[in-house]
């Protein structure tokens, strides 16, 4: 597995919060109304949880499903294992209109932790954390690209595509320098 | 002299005295200083020279509307220009110098302007510049440009960081003065998220300096029990040093917080933009004075009445020994009373209204004021300083009844609303009479999505003006409640004087100042009237009055209440211009942010990137992905390693980096239906294991991009894109999938990151794969146009057989996470065999030797596939495609439409970029006629000439003709029309 590399190697910054790149996770695009018969059971055939209702993510360990739009999840499983879900959402869903890809190398993921974490979001999302729920999951634009985010009890998630993986870095670098605390 | 009193100052630490300079001088302040107040202190009351006239210009007021007392502030990569010393927090080391004069302050040249200005009048830009028509371009616009501006251009990159937030609240109140303060506490002892913002460095505003009460104590008490309760509560959020610059739709507001303006160099953000969504905006904004035009109300000296009081009591600083009051209002009596309880004198207010009767005024006569009802002053005396007033009455024609020496003139023609966050977002405003003012039409207020108004003014920003109206209206506009109660003296109605004295002549008029800092006089406006201005947007513009940095702060009402008298028309009817973002400027380094430098754009990389780093690639934009160009090695030009490149590819095997084009998958029942309406070709019988090339039409029928599709499996389709599209693309396809045909069964999905694609190209590609091993790549299980999955040297890789070379050409997909790793074992595998890597240019000029076209030079949104000899990719036996209908059209079917052919010099040079073919004859517009253009232009070292596409009319129908194209000098070289496939015509390099 040393040949697999995440985008950035894990680049690290620590300011009024910390920023680090964790991954490669293991993420699948699943492409599925959400009536299609079996699509729960296959999804927590998968992570464990349960079908994600509207701008919700589900958690169970190190698996997740989260909503991504009307007719979409994002499924989170371990690197290693993508290919058996991939192979488990095609026996369930057999006969069922569905698309599941493999998306774990497309997307870069970083943690944002602290207790001011918040604050790193709040200058690059136009996201009102007043109001974000628990166990949100949150699509909106980082700056000028776009980007995923939700909540645990220790910080952020943060996804975006691969190929600006540099640019979100210098982004949550630049807005978690020391001095710029914003409360 | 203006001076430091020895006591007072309730806003500076003498604890915390600072040093700067100013010109050179060094001087000194304190701590809660405004650059300003620190230079009268310092008896500086000259701090500029006007743009046009090159006068002295003083220190006018005292806080944002501040027109004269702009430096250039700081050195290298902090030196700004245009800072307003009565908004700039003093610190310590703080550099400044005046601006808009030569050789020094004291003494310009430029002031030979003054002594011309009978001359220069407005529009004379207009009138002087405009004949001869050739001189514009030569000698007048360098001359004017050259003197154009206040300060100085800074010529270092900006030092400094900065950052923007979004915040979100139910309530913003701007202002932080006693309606501000009122309508958050209202605001947010109701439950409501509220935000409070004030653009200085204090909480209070006017009230503590007016000396008015609430609920028995000094207002000073009340502001700071108010700004304690507001910190104290959870829903509250305070900032100060935050100005308010604009509300746009849905309650967006845009605030620039100076976070480290004061304190520079200390790490911090210097600004922070922050960008507000509000439920409803309370712009308690308060008002600004009013000037009064009398001759010689711009000689430094002359200031706003309440700015006197201002420096007095905030700042300790007595702008003069002696000064003159004058007014047509109860309020600047405040300066007279405060400036004499200093013991400073005051040796006369002039009032201009025939009957002085206030509160205010009484008190003022009771300390021993001297108060002259129905008086005005006809001049001031003094050049660089007032050194005295000549005074006439307000009803005369200025004859000087009597002369007083005095070195400040507090003038005040009554207080504008500031109406600027109401007004731009569309609310309205009605002319006060009574005061003299334009105030909100609370009857029509800028309305949010709901029909709710958006913006609410409080307090003086409404056209309250005394204290206590302005506590009711603060808690109505915040939703009602119990006001505090606000005493202050009542206060007689004032009168509007719109010229100081009533009927000056015009040799008085052409020294009243309208706008100081354009130099706009009273005469200019009434010239502008009498030329046949009658609207006051069209009056703005030609004597630009309100045009300068202060935005016409101080001079909009003035100069429009001159043109309706002008005009004899009523000064509603002549109305306001237009109020536009932002409030006072803000630093475009906060309108930027953190997009500067490595972060100024969402560059996107491969995960080969940093081994075409390592190589010293010259890198190329390709949209926002960074690609290589070419791989120079030492002492090659960039033309050398490109031809370097191509020959390699063509002999040994080229290495090339194609991660940035788009893989779309494109799944479902409906899927093969659904390819079929977007591509010309069919797709759905394309059988598994197969790939076949693609092209995409817009709706009008012009060609919009090309790609190999791939048959993964029986509902599975794999599209790839241009680079520049697979963005696109894919909204494309979702466009249509959701909006038009939401009842197909397809399902997309973009996976161009998901994989790193390598393309090997060249005679000994499969060699290179055979040393790798793992799956077979031999031409029989293997061949042209199919795809196979497999490992190659441990690599789970997907291999298409394609080429956009015209060479035996594999492209090899493995998941990005062992794109680097992968590319290193291939150049490993490679180096026996002679593998170079090759770049964008290589693999143009490879696809041009081959006649293949290129999105983005074949195409450029107005050509179609028949244009290009593409006709073979058009099924006839569609019944519809995109872009069908729009070809049918007589225009885009018309056979004399230029058409793609090969295009090769006689004498091997290379055809320019740009290049057209002229065609006998001149157009309607007296341009040469045309008959064809250049669209791909390259040298081809593989041929070792130039080769060329192009549109021609007539086409390949005039194979072996020659034809004229135009060079860059002008002139025109012989090219022949030939095949476009310029080598390897049968295509049997790619079949092996």
């Amino acid at each position: 597995m040393s040949k697999v590399a995440s985008a950035l190697g894990g680049a690290r910054f620590d300011g009024f919060a910390s920023v680090r790149e964790i991954g490669p996770l293991g993420m699948i695009t699943l492409r599925a109304k959400p009536d299609v018969p079996g699509l729960a059971a296959a999804v927590t055939a998968v992570t464990g949880t349960a079908l994600p209702a509207q701008r919700r993510i589900e958690v169970a360990g190190d698996k997740a499903a989260g909503w991504m739009s009307p007719d979409e999840y994002l499924l989170i499983v371990p690197y290693t294992e993508v290919k058996a879900a991939l192979a488990t959402l095609a026996e369930k869903l057999a006969g069922q209109h569905h698309l599941a890809v493999d998306v774990s190398d497309a997307r870069a993921v970083f943690r944002i932790e602290g207790t001011q974490a918040a604050e790193v979001l709040m200058k690059l999302a136009p996201v009102d954390h007043a109001t974000l729920a628990p166990g949100e999951l949150r699509r909106t634009r980082v700056a000028q690209v776009a980007g995923a985010f939700w909540a645990d009890e220790t910080g952020y998630s943060l996804v975006c595509f691969r190929s600006v993986a540099g640019y979100v870095m210098g982004l949550l670098s630049h807005s978690a320098t020391k001095g710029a605390e914003l409360f | 002299m203006s001076t430091r009193l020895a006591k007072g100052g309730r806003l500076i630490d003498r604890t915390a005295p600072c040093e700067f300079t100013f010109n050179g001088k060094r001087l000194k302040g304190f701590g809660g200083d405004t650059l300003a107040a620190a230079l009268l202190a310092n008896d500086q009351m000259l701090v500029g020279r006007s743009f046009k006239y090159h006068r002295p210009r003083g220190i006018v007021a005292s806080g944002a509307e501040e027109p004269n007392a702009l430096v250039n502030m700081g050195q290298g990569g902090r030196f700004e220009p245009n800072q307003r010393t009565t908004t700039t927090e003093l610190f310590d080391g703080l550099t400044c110098t005046s601006q808009n004069h030569w050789p020094s302050l004291e003494f310009d040249v430029g002031v030979v302007n003054n002594y011309a200005s009978r001359f220069l009048p407005a529009g004379f830009y207009y009138k002087t510049f405009i004949h001869p028509r050739f001189a514009w371009k030569h000698i007048f616009e360098p001359v004017v440009r050259q003197s154009a501006g206040l300060g100085q251009v800074p010529k270092d990159r900006d030092a400094d960081r900065y950052e923007q937030a979004y915040a979100f609240c139910d309530i913003l109140v701007v202002g932080g003065g006693i309606a501000g303060l009122q309508a958050a506490l209202t605001a947010a002892k109701a439950g409501k998220r509220v935000w409070l913002v004030e653009q200085t460095a204090h909480w209070g505003g006017r009230a503590p300096v007016d000396g008015v009460e609430i609920d028995g104590q000094p207002a000073e008490a009340w502001v700071k029990n108010a700004v304690q309760a507001l910190e104290s509560m959870e829903n509250v959020t305070l900032r100060a040093r935050c100005m308010a610059a604009g509300s746009y739709d849905h309650g967006y507001v845009l605030c620039d917080e100076k976070v480290a303006d004061h304190t520079p160099g200390d790490g911090r953000p210097r600004h922070r933009l922050w960008r507000l969504r509000a439920g409803q905006i309370i712009a308690a904004t308060g008002a600004i004075e009013r000037p009064l035009s009398f001759a010689g109300n711009d000689i430094p000296g002359v200031m706003l009445a309440a700015a006197v009081r201002d420096y007095l009591i905030n700042w300790a600083v007595a702008p003069g020994d002696r000064t003159v009051i004058v007014t047509n209002n109860d309020d600047a009596y405040r300066t007279a009373i405060a400036l004499k309880e200093a013991g400073l004198e005051v040796p006369v207010v002039l009032d201009a209204r025939a009957s002085v009767t206030g509160e205010l005024p009484a008190k003022a006569r009771a300390m021993g004021i001297r108060v002259e009802a129905g008086k005005a002053i006809a001049k001031v005396k003094g050049g660089k300083r007032v050194t005295g007033v000549a005074i006439c009455a307000q009803v005369g024609q200025g004859s000087v009844l009597e002369e007083i020496a005095c070195d400040a003139v507090a003038m005040s023609g009554g207080w504008s609303p500031v109406v600027h966050l109401w007004s731009h977002c569309g609310g309205k405003l009605r002319w006060d009479e009574a005061q003299a003012q334009f105030a909100p039409d609370k009857a029509r207020p800028p309305l949010n999505h709901d029909g709710a108004a958006l913006v609410v003014t409080a307090g003086a920003a409404s056209g309250a003006l005394s204290a206590a109206d302005v506590l009711l209206d603060a808690t109505d506009a915040a939703g009602g409640g119990m006001a505090p109660v606000a005493t202050a003296p009542q206060e007689a109605a004032m009168e509007p004087v719109w010229i100081m004295p009533q009927g000056a002549p015009v040799d008085l008029r052409m020294k009243m100042w309208l706008d100081y800092q354009n130099d706009v006089k009273v005469s200019d406006v009434q010239l502008a009237a009498r030329e046949g201005y009658t609207s006051v947007e069209h009056t703005k513009r030609y004597t630009t009055l309100g045009m300068a940095t202060d935005q016409g702060k101080l001079s909009n009402i003035n100069g429009l209440a001159v043109l309706a008298d002008s005009l004899s028309a009523p000064v509603p009817q002549v109305g306001t211009t237009t109020f536009r973002p932002p409030y006072t400027p803000v630093t475009i380094g906060a309108l930027a942010g953190e997009a500067r430098g490595e972060i100024f754009q969402p560059l996107r990389t491969t995960p080969i990137h940093a081994w075409h780093l390592s190589q010293n690639a010259y890198m190329e934009p390709v949209g926002l992905w960074q690609r290589p160009y070419c791989y120079p090695r030492a002492g090659e030009t960039h033309e050398q390693a490109v031809h370097r490149e191509v020959k390699n590819t063509r002999t040994n095997v080229g290495l090339l980096d194609a991660s940035t084009l788009g893989k779309i998958i494109v799944k479902g029942p409906d899927a093969g239906k659904f390819l079929d309406m977007l591509y010309t070709n069919v797709m759905s019988n394309l059988p598994v294991g197969k790939c076949r090339y693609g092209l995409m039409c817009n709706e009008q029928g012009f060609l919009s991009d090309d790609g190999v599709v791939a048959r993964i499996d029986e509902d599975t389709w794999l599209c790839h894109t241009t680079s520049g599209g697979s963005d696109r693309i894919h909204a494309w396809m979702e466009d249509w999938l959701q909006c038009e045909w939401w009842d197909w069964q397809v399902y997309t999905a973009n996976v161009t990151e998901q994989y790193a694609q390598i393309a090997v190209v060249g005679p000994n590609a499969r060699k290179v794969l055979e040393k790798l091993g793992g799956m077979d790549v031999s031409k029989e299980t293997l061949p042209f146009m199919q795809w196979a999955d497999g490992t190659l040297g441990g690599f789970n890789a997907r291999v298409y057989r394609i080429s956009f070379s015209g060479e035996l050409s594999y492209e090899i997909a493995v998941p990005a996470s062992e794109g680097r790793a992968f590319w290193d074992a291939l150049l490993a595998a490679g180096a026996e065999f002679g593998m170079m890597p090759y770049g964008t240019e290589g693999l143009h000029v490879l696809r041009a030797e081959k006649g293949f076209i290129m999105i983005g030079d074949e195409t450029d949104g107005t050509v179609i596939p028949q244009d290009l000899n593409l006709g073979w990719a058009i099924s006839k036996k569609k019944a519809d495609y995109l872009g069908k209908r729009g070809q049918e059209r007589p225009y885009l079917a018309n056979p004399d439409r230029w058409k793609l052919v090969g295009l090769e010099t006689l004498d091997g040079s290379v055809i320019p970029d740009g290049s057209y073919a002229p065609a006998p004859g001149f157009n309607a517009n007296g341009q040469r006629n045309t008959q064809g253009r250049v669209t791909s232009t390259y040298f081809s070292p593989t041929l070792g000439k130039g080769i060329a596409m192009g549109l021609v009319k007539g086409g390949l129908t005039r194979l072996g003709e020659t034809i004229e194209m135009t060079k860059l000098d002008g002139s025109t070289m012989q090219v022949k029309i030939v095949d476009p496939v310029f080598y390897d015509k049968e295509g049997e390099k790619q079949n092996v």
